[in-house]
């Protein structure tokens, strides 16, 4: 145990996701040792960030004014939504440059354990953006894990009331992976996923 | 597949061991409580990634350590492994194959083994979950792949019991039904896997237990398995003796499982909302052990009980040396001839004797047939005695 503040400091930190007791303190002395300037900007982003952003009116993605870059801007495929659980996953997708449509966040997956049901996600937003017909094909990106599945599956059946398209990402082989290390999980997934290629 | 080297670390009583060990029989001697039993659990470990005598991890980490480890180097057709196990205190496992990262759950692909031990008298006599555990811990060493299905359905079983305890609670709502269906899906899909798995392992395990049993007893009692699903209304939670049972001229389809399973939570759906928990399916399921057409528990004697469970294990080796890919599995028997009489003793001795390697634990020495004491170990307040070193003890 530290005195007074500095101990303050390492339990703040050890708050946060990812960070055991031990990174905890190594940040903490990390910032005792930092020029102060530094450390003064660094608390001024974490006063202002809480206050700074927003979440986009429309799709739930992190924005700093009232709606995100990605549905300002026109250039953006209007005919294609593509669903995911959280704004990471917005960043992840990005990176990619292969989807030129727009998003819409959940806010996370239904998981009554978390006490999370469909009235607790931004589903009820969904429906009102997929209302005037513009949108012709919805992207299911949940996390092929079991609660992403569960959401994936429950909007599906939501969807089917609608004239629209509704498609779910595949899952499947690691591209550069060895297929002899794949698990029995994956590899079995793959199989029930494979494509006709002549 | 025999091991060649166990090494210790903060596991139990042992700061560290370090016992290399032979193919055959390897018996391990000392008095009770020198820490024998712990050698083999260590071993057991590796294989079922749990101990056969408590249920949590914790009490194997040497006290005031926070970590244990068990490492153990694995021969099989001429290829050397070296599988290793840390266990941590409040964190969770890790596991390593020739140094690299696996997934702990990933270990039983590499090492499979069988323990038999008194506490596996529970498996007769105990709760349907001892039972279901015996046939889910033989599932997987023989597909290692069912781990993930199991452990699955243990987490659908969750998500679906705290939605129904919050319908319960809050009123059902419409949105609750509709999600209810969903998790039912994933119930439905994964239960009936694992219900057919299980199935295909009870046809799997009668002749084996009937050879294994008569060998042990030296007479055919007509040992039997038969399934008490409660996907067929059977209530596993009550004594009831009345069995609906699955029809095996249907074989195990999984069709027919699937379709009997919607059913049964169709029919117990008003009921599940009421009690606020999931009442049928493969969490509820049993196996009733039969001898001479009755059933074990409750009419059988200890004896006869001891020789059912010992057969099921005798049973289950056979089965890993038929269908794994690792070949003979290492035999365990923790502290169990001290409970056979001599003619027992004497069949187990050669019943044994054909596996590759097998590991004995024993407080006397005069209880083990001789045939099975090549290779002993002497065990002495946590540590491992080399019968040299006794002897220069004895000399000096």
């Amino acid at each position: 145990m530290y005195e007074g503040i500095v101990q303050e400091l390492i339990d703040e930190f050890g708050r946060l996701p990812g960070i055991g007791p031990k990174s905890a303190q190594r940040i903490a002395f990390h910032i005792l040792q930092t020029e102060s300037v530094d450390v003064a900007r660094l608390s001024e982003i974490l006063g202002q960030i809480r206050t700074r952003v927003h979440f986009c009116e429309i799709c739930g993605n992190v924005a700093e004014q009232e709606t995100c870059s990605i549905c300002r801007d026109p250039r953006r495929n209007q005919t294609l939504i593509c669903v995911v659980e959280e704004a990471k996953d917005v960043v992840a997708i990005e990176r990619t440059r292969e989807f030129r449509g727009l998003y819409h966040v959940l806010g996370g997956a239904i998981s009554p354990i978390d006490g999370i049901g469909p009235d607790d996600l931004r589903i009820r937003q969904l429906m009102q953006r997929l209302a005037d017909g513009t949108v012709v094909e919805v992207i299911l990106a949940t996390d092929p894990n079991l609660e992403g599945e569960a959401t994936a599956t429950y909007l599906s059946r939501l969807l089917t009331t609608l004239k629209v398209k509704v498609t779910r990402l595949a899952s499947g082989l690691p591209v550069g992976g060895d297929l002899e290390y794949a698990d029995e999980i994956t590899l079995g997934r793959a199989f029930e996923g494979r494509t006709v290629i002549g | 597949m025999i091991v060649t080297h166990l090494n210790l670390a903060d596991f139990r009583n042992y700061a560290s061991a370090d016992v290399a060990v032979s193919p055959g029989a390897n018996l391990f001697v000392g008095k009770n409580g020198q820490g024998k039993t712990n050698l083999v659990e260590a071993l057991g470990y590796l294989s079922t990634l749990g101990s056969h005598r408590v249920s949590g991890d914790a009490p194997m980490i040497r006290a005031g350590q926070n970590s244990a480890v068990i490492r153990a180097k694995l021969h099989h057709n001429g290829r050397d492994l070296l599988a290793e196990v840390q266990i941590n205190r409040g964190a969770s496992n890790r596991a390593q194959i020739n140094r690299g990262q696996i997934k702990p759950r990933e270990l039983p692909r590499y090492f499979s083994s069988v323990l038999f031990a008194p506490e596996d008298l529970g498996i007769i006599r105990g709760d349907p979950s001892a039972r279901r555990r015996f046939l889910d811990q033989l599932l997987v060493l023989r597909t290692p792949r069912l781990a993930g299905v199991l452990a699955d359905y243990e987490r659908v079983l969750r998500q679906r019991n705290t939605l129904l305890k919050s319908a319960r609670a809050t009123g059902v709502k419409e949105s609750q039904l509709t999600t209810l269906e969903i998790w039912d899906d994933k119930l439905v899909a994964l239960g009936s896997e694992i219900i057919a798995e299980r199935l295909a392992l009870i046809s799997d395990l009668q002749v084996p237990i009937r050879t294994a049993y008569s060998e042990v007893v030296g007479a055919d009692h007509r040992p039997g398995l038969v399934p008490v699903l409660s996907i067929l209304g059977n209530d596993t939670e009550t004594d009831d003796p009345e069995n609906v049972v699955w029809d095996p001229s249907g074989g195990a389809d999984r069709g027919q499982i699937i379709a009997t399973f919607r059913a049964a939570l169709v029919e117990k759906r008003r009921s599940e909302l009421d009690r606020g928990v999931t009442l049928v399916g493969a969490h509820r399921d049993d196996v009733r052990f039969d001898l001479n057409g009755l059933p074990v528990k409750g009419y059988a004697s200890h004896g006869e009980s001891w020789s059912f469970a010992l057969a099921l294990k005798i049973a289950s080796a056979e089965i890993l040396r038929r269908d794994s890919l690792l070949g003979d599995p290492v035999l365990i028997l923790d502290d169990v001839f001290a409970e056979l009489d001599q003619r027992r003793r004497a069949r187990l001795a050669t019943i044994i004797s054909r596996y590759e390697q097998v590991f004995i634990t024993a407080a006397v020495l005069e209880d083990i047939p001789e045939e099975l004491t090549a290779h002993i170990v002497h065990i002495r307040s946590g540590t491992v005695v080399d019968p040299e070193v006794i002897d220069a003890f004895a000399e000096g």
